[in-house]
C-alpha cells in the first residue's frame, strides 16, 4: 500500500506525521518527496549508503553545422532556447527535457548532454528503509527529483510519501498513484482555506483521502464543520502541547518519548489499510 | 521602486502572518501574494478585487479520435508519461510541451491553451495589491507568480509608490525563485526547530545565488532557545544581519481565526512590538536613491 501525506498550507505537520506513522509499523519504506527542503533524515539519522545524482537531458547543439534556422527556439515552449543569426543560446535550468527541439532540427545537429539538478540519497534507520532527494540550489524543477525518488518505491512493503507543501505540480507528482492521502491541517483560517484547495485537487485525481488535524485545540472549529458537510473522515487528532512541539524543535519523533502515541498511529495506519481495501 | 519578499524554505513559520502585519505598518505599499497555490494573504487583509485576468499558462495536448490509428508513437515519445496505454492523454502529467503533436505521423494531436488561473488587482486598507489563484492541480506557478510581480510593479508605478511587498511560497524551486529574482531584501522567516535551521540555510544559498541581500527573523524564538543561538551564531558567522525574534504568543493565533493582523488586533502585544522594530530595522534598506 503506498500511503502520501500532503496538506497545501506548509508547516502543518506533514513530516511530523510521516516520521511518527513510520516509526509505529512494520516494514516501512519512507520516500521524503520534499526534495525542495527535505527534512525526514533530521529525525531519523539514517545511515546513508547509496548517493546518486539526479540528471535531465538538456539540448547541445552541434554549432559547426546549425544553419540557425530557429525551428529548435521556435518550438520550444520554456524560452530554453534562443537563436539568433549567429549563434544558439542555451538555458539548461528553463529546459523541461522533452525533447522537442531533438526531433525538429532539420538538420539533425541537437543532441542531449546530462545536466545535474539533484541528488538521490537512500539509507535506512533500524529495519525503516528511507529514501530521499534534494534539489540543487537554484535549479527550478524539483519534478524530475521527485520522480526519481518514487523510481525507488518497493510495492511490497508498506509505503509512506511524504509530500511538499502547496497544490501543484510537485505536490500531484508525489500523490499520483497513491491508494491513500493524508491531509495534515491545522484548525486555523489559513489551515482550512489550503485544506480545500487540496480536497478539490484529490477529488480531481480521484485519490482517496482522510484529515489528520494537528494543534487541535489552537484555532477554532471551520475544519471541523467543513469535514462534517464534506464527509470528510477524521482520522487522527494531535492536540497543541508545548511538549510535543519541542520533541519537534529538537528533531525527535514524539511517540518515541510518548509510548501511548506509537498505538495511535498504528491504529491510523490500520483505519487506512482499512479504508482502502473497501 | 524597491522589492522585499518574505520568504522561509520551510512552510508554516509565519510569513503571511508577518508580510501581513508589515503591509499595515508600511502604509501605502503595493502588496503582492505570490503564494500562488495556496494564497493566504487576503485572508488577513480583505482585498476588494478590481479586475481578474484569466491565466493561460500552459498547454494541454488534445487527441482527434477520428484520425488517430492508435500507433503509439505519441505515448513512446512523451517524456511525462502523459500518454496512456488506450492512447488518451493524461491532463495532469501533459506539460503542453508539444512533442506528441510533432511525431504523430497523420496529425491527429494539437495542443489547446488551457486556463490554468486567475490574477487579480485588488484595493485593501493598506495599499494596492496584485494576488492569483493557480486552478488546482495546475503547473506553471512560476509563470504566473511572473505575472503577479508585473502586477504589482504596474500598481506601483500607477500609484507612485516606492515599495513593493512579496509574500513569497514555501521551497525553494520554481515559484520562489520568480518572487526572489531582481527583489532587493529577502526576509526570511524561520523557526528555532532542526528542521527550521536546515530549510533556513538552504534559503540562504538560494538569496545568494540570486544575489539578494537576506535578512533573518527568527519566529517563536522562545520555543527553543538553544536552537535561537545556533540561528544567531550561523548568521554571525555567515554576516548575515538578523531583523528580529519574535516570541511565541497565542494571540498570532487569535488574530488569524479574527483574520486580522496582530498589529491591528493586539497593537500592544509583544509580538506587534517586536514586527513595528523589525520593520524599523529593514526599513532603511528599502528607501529607494530617488527619495534621498
Amino acid at each position: 500500500m503506498i500511503v502520501s501525506i500532503a496538506s497545501g498550507k506548509g508547516g502543518t505537520g506533514k513530516t511530523s506525521v510521516a516520521v511518527n506513522m513510520a516509526l509505529s509499523i512494520g516494514n516501512v519504506q519512507l520516500l521524503d518527496c520534499d526534495v525542495e527542503e527535505p527534512n525526514v533524515h533530521l529525525f531519523l539519522h539514517p545511515d546513508i549508503n547509496r548517493v546518486e545524482p539526479v540528471y535531465i537531458l538538456v539540448p547541445v547543439v552541434n554549432e559547426e553545422l546549425c544553419d540557425h534556422c530557429g525551428k529548435c527556439a521556435e518550438f520550444c515552449r520554456y524560452n530554453a532556447i534562443f537563436v539568433s543569426s549567429e549563434r544558439v543560446l542555451i538555458f539548461p535550468e528553463l529546459c523541461h527535457s522533452c525533447g522537442g527541439c531533438v526531433l525538429v532540427c532539420p538538420r539533425k545537429v541537437i543532441t542531449e548532454e546530462k545536466h545535474r539538478i539533484g541528488t538521490l540519497k537512500s539509507g535506512s534507520a533500524g529495519d525503516l528503509e528511507l529514501v530521499y532527494g534534494e534539489l540543487e540550489i537554484g535549479e527550478p524543477m524539483p519534478v524530475p527529483v521527485i520522480k526519481e525518488v518514487k523510481r525507488q518505491i518497493k510495492k511490497d512493503r508498506n509505503v509512506i510519501l511524504d509530500s511538499p507543501p502547496g497544490t501543484s505540480c510537485p505536490v500531484i507528482e508525489t500523490v499520483r498513484g497513491s491508494d491513500f492521502c493524508i491531509l495534515v491541517t491545522e484548525p486555523t483560517p489559513f489551515g482550512l482555506h489550503d485544506l480545500k484547495i487540496m480536497v478539490q485537487v484529490l477529488d480531481g485525481m480521484r485519490t482517496p483521502f482522510g484529515v489528520v488535524v494537528n494543534r487541535a485545540g489552537i484555532g477554532d472549529e471551520k475544519v471541523y464543520e467543513y469535514c462534517r458537510e464534506k464527509n470528510i473522515p477524521i482520522l487522527l487528532e494531535i492536540p497543541y502541547q508545548r511538549k510535543i512541539a519541542e520533541f519537534y524543535s529538537r528533531g525527535v519523533a514524539f511517540s518515541l518519548e510518548m509510548p501511548e502515541w506509537k498505538e495511535k498511529f498504528q491504529t491510523l495506519f490500520n483505519e487506512i489499510r482499512e479504508l482502502v481495501s473497501k | 521602486m524597491k522589492q522585499l519578499t518574505v520568504l522561509s524554505g520551510k512552510g508554516g513559520t509565519g510569513k503571511t502572518t508577518l508580510t501581513a502585519s508589515v503591509a499595515v505598518l508600511a502604509k501605502k505599499a503595493i502588496l503582492a501574494d505570490c503564494d500562488v497555490d495556496a494564497p493566504d494573504l487576503h485572508i488577513l487583509l480583505h482585498p476588494e478585487i478590481m479586475r481578474t485576468q484569466e491565466f493561460r499558462g500552459s498547454k494541454l495536448a488534445i487527441i482527434n479520435d477520428a484520425k488517430c490509428t492508435e500507433c503509439g508513437l505519441c505515448r513512446e515519445k512523451c517524456r511525462f508519461d502523459a500518454i496512456t496505454e488506450d492512447i488518451k492523454v493524461d491532463p495532469i502529467a501533459c506539460e503542453g510541451c508539444g512533442v506528441c503533436t510533432v511525431v504523430c505521423p497523420v496529425k491527429a494531436i494539437t495542443l489547446t491553451e488551457r486556463i490554468s488561473g486567475h490574477a487579480y488587482i485588488s484595493k485593501t486598507k493598506y495599499g494596492f495589491m496584485a494576488h492569483a489563484m493557480l486552478s488546482p492541480g495546475e503547473t506553471n506557478s512560476g509563470k504566473l507568480v511572473t505575472l503577479v510581480r508585473q502586477n504589482a510593479k504596474m500598481l506601483a508605478e500607477k500609484e507612485n509608490s516606492d515599495l513593493v511587498i512579496i509574500d513569497g511560497s514555501p521551497g525553494i524551486g520554481c515559484p520562489v525563485i520568480a518572487s526572489v529574482t531582481g527583489a532587493d531584501i529577502g526576509l526570511v522567516v524561520t523557526e528555532p526547530t532542526m528542521s527550521g535551521i536546515h530549510d533556513l540555510k538552504r534559503v540562504l544559498q538560494l538569496l545568494k545565488h540570486f544575489n539578494v541581500r537576506p535578512f533573518v527573523c527568527i519566529n517563536m524564538y522562545d520555543v527553543n532557545r538553544d536552537n535561537t543561538e545556533k540561528i544567531l551564531s550561523f548568521c554571525k558567522e555567515n554576516s548575515i544581519e538578523i531583523a528580529g525574534r519574535i516570541p511565541f504568543n497565542h494571540q498570532v493565533t487569535e488574530a488569524m481565526v479574527n483574520e486580522r493582523t496582530i498589529i491591528e488586533y493586539s497593537p500592544e502585544s509583544n509580538v506587534a512590538k517586536e514586527i513595528e522594530s523589525i520593520w524599523k530595522k529593514i526599513l532603511p534598506s528599502l528607501k529607494s536613491e530617488s527619495s534621498f
